[in-house]
């Protein structure tokens, strides 16, 4: 666990200094959101199909452990060899194991959120494997050594210009060049040669049916599929609460998975891995990580109904005017600010204040997480768990030791009144007022609500 | 001998109870077509796809000869009995990295779906899965009377009873990670047409 904590206000502050960025970052991801909105509107039952996803997310898991030894024997069945990993050290260790035992020193990889949470990538290279990550904006992210900014969209803080500067470093490509067609086609001619180099494919998984013991990755890229159909080497990390009981449920789940995260009715490529390639071997490592501590955990279980679409990223008015790197958390926005904190709460005690509590993640999550619920509720707990920091601890007290009575309240917005009238600015607007550092206070009344109230009752007596 | 990992997770899940609730019912009428194949069509286009339909397969040939990326093609592979220009025998190749070279493949798709523009393939129609992928211009030719209204329907046809790499296909690889401009062939083939036969 990390000492140190992260402020997001103050992470926020480095994103924000740059005034068209944030207009840029926050219109490229309502521009998603929209294209969300007209694809779930398309979709007559989508409510119920919510609501569906709901119950069978929280079916299976109150039956977890059932569908995970269920899905264990299927996939054995089916010649597929399965791991379980307790925490991150451990499945890595797991993979690098696998690895070495087939003497793998390439290894091409897909998107997998699950990989980035166990810091996968530089575990492996420090013991001498090469890791290409082969989604596009995964691929821009590790040529600049920065992790994903967003879990659908790695590189949507990147822009085409500094891209081009990228690729004409790291692959050559023209000096100035910012056309994406053209530097996707030099992505592409990169990555091929990866690709047919690799000895081996690492893939994530968005969901594992119990009833089949069959794992089925979504890309729109083919990265996940071309990567692990030239090796003969599979590796698929899994966390556990991606199990879905029935193959039927995938027709739930698929139908909401790419809509919510990007407007398509389906991604490209919706592969279905049942037992290893002909001739070749598939590894399946199930992780727990924290998981199974999130599941007993009465307040927040419902986290782990994520099917990480990011469609509540994208909806949310503090990640698209903060940018993802401003949470300092695997995943961020609404469902990383729940998860953050289950994580490790000393650190990411300011997530759940990333908040405008507007509920609109609530109103997008295809999968129903009462997200914004949940993020009231971490308000609470850091609180409980004296992990506030004293200035706002102290903030909070005051405010609640002046509402709690009338008296007081009243006496206080008079005072108030009179403050912001005769102080001067520079006493009003300095560091300590954090409210006041892109507003205006506004023009106090002279009367207040309950004065004007009882002159006019007055008259009209 | 020590607890394993599997243990240690499999109890700790098993230490917490949560209140179930019955699985749901699933319901296949949902999302139905009054012209599935137009629907079809329609949604395959605006995800970058391109729908013919065909009589025969002198038909399918006939227009495959007056497309362009068939008429530059190098290697022209194909499963389907019958296509034209086939000099590559993809059925012959060992290693699945000698597809690398294959510009064009010619493969039947087992049925399409209205609702999403998607098309189910699988490994029992191919030597190598990579086929899929690697190639440059895919071409899949569906049975016209293969095509169902929605996912649900599409999932009561499957099994996966035994060891088999199957996918959905919808559209033409792609990717839009550079300033969400769409970008058409990521890693797989640069153009998708679906032959409605």
């Amino acid at each position: 666990m990390s000492a140190t904590s992260c402020n997001h206000a103050k992470e926020a502050d480095r994103f924000t200094a740059d005034r068209p960025r944030v207009q840029w970052h926050d219109q490229a991801l309502w521009f998603v959101r929209a294209k969300r909105d007209a694809a779930a509107h398309a979709v007559e039952e989508w409510e119920q199909l919510r609501e569906t996803a709901s119950q069978i997310k929280r079916h299976t898991l109150a039956r977890l452990p059932e569908y995970l030894e269920q899905f264990e024997e299927n996939a054995l069945r089916l010649g597929a060899q399965v791991h379980w990993a307790r925490d991150a050290d451990e499945h890595n260790r797991i993979v690098l194991r696998i690895l070495q035992q087939h003497g793998v020193h390439k290894l091409v990889k897909s998107k997998s959120m699950l990989t980035e949470e166990c810091h996968l990538n530089p575990f492996l290279e420090q013991h001498g494997i090469e890791v290409v990550d082969t989604d596009l904006g995964e691929r821009i992210v590790q040529l600049r050594d920065q992790p994903p900014s967003h879990i659908v969209l790695p590189a949507i803080h990147i822009k085409k210009e500094e891209v081009g500067q990228l690729f004409h470093q790291c692959l050559g490509t023209e000096s100035g060049a910012t056309d994406p067609k053209y530097l996707t086609e030099a992505a592409r001619g990169h990555l091929r040669e990866k690709f047919l180099e690799a000895q081996a494919g690492l893939s994530g998984v968005n969901f594992a049916v119990a009833e089949t013991g069959g794992v089925i990755v979504c890309t729109n890229e083919g990265n996940a599929d071309l990567g692990t159909s030239l090796p003969r080497l599979h590796i698929a990390c899994v966390g556990i609460e991606k199990i879905v009981p029935r193959a039927a449920d995938l027709a739930v789940f698929l139908r909401l998975l790419a809509r919510s995260a990007t407007g398509q009715p389906i991604t490209t490529y919706t592969s279905h891995f049942h037992g290893p390639i002909p001739g070749g071997e598939l590894h399946i490592v199930l992780v727990d990580n924290g998981r199974s501590r999130i599941r007993a955990d009465r307040q927040f279980w419902e986290s782990l109904k994520c099917i990480r679409c990011g469609a509540c990223l994208n909806t949310c008015p503090v990640y698209r005017r903060s940018g993802g790197y401003s949470y300092q958390h695997t995943i961020p926005g609404p469902i990383g600010s729940v998860l953050g904190p289950l994580q490790d709460a000393k650190k990411n005690y300011s997530l759940p204040y990333a908040c405008s509590l507007c509920g609109s993640c609530t109103d997008v999550c295809p999968v129903k997480v009462p997200l914004h619920h949940q993020l009231l509720t971490w308000r609470g707990e850091i609180v409980r768990r004296g992990l506030l920091p004293w200035r706002k601890w102290l903030e909070m007290k005051v405010v609640s030791w002046v509402l709690r009575n009338r008296r007081r309240y009243q006496w206080s917005g008079k005072l108030a009144g009179w403050a912001v009238r005769w102080t001067p600015r520079w006493m009003l607007y300095n560091r300590l007022n954090d409210w006041g550092k892109s507003r205006e206070l506004p023009e106090f009344p002279r009367k207040s609500f309950r004065e004007l109230y009882r002159n006019r009752n007055g008259r009209n007596q | 001998m020590a607890e394993t990992s599997r243990d240690t997770i499999l109890q700790s899940l098993r230490a917490a109870r949560l209140e179930s609730v019955e699985l749901p019912e699933l319901d296949p009428s949902w999302s139905q077509f009054a012209d599935p194949r137009a629907r079809f069509a329609q949604v395959l286009e605006s995800v970058g796809g391109r729908c013919l339909s065909a009589a025969d397969l002198q038909d399918v040939n006939r227009q495959l000869a007056q497309r362009t990326e068939f008429q530059q093609a190098k290697w022209i592979g194909s499963t389907v009995a019958g296509v034209d220009r086939v000099n590559f025998d993809v059925m012959g190749v060992g290693d699945p990295h000698e597809l690398e070279q294959l510009d064009f493949f010619v493969a039947m798709g087992q049925f399409a779906i209205a609702e999403n523009g998607a098309v189910w393939v699988s490994d029992a129609q191919v030597p190598h899965r990579a086929l899929w992928f690697i190639v440059q211009h895919l071409v899949l030719i569906v049975p016209a009377d293969q095509i169902v209204h929605n996912l649900h329907q599409a999932y009561q046809r499957l099994r996966f009873d035994h060891a088999e790499f199957g996918l959905l296909i919808a559209g033409p690889s792609k990717t839009a990670d550079i300033e969400q401009s769409l970008v058409i062939g990521a890693h797989g083939p640069r153009s998708l047409t679906v032959i409605l036969l």
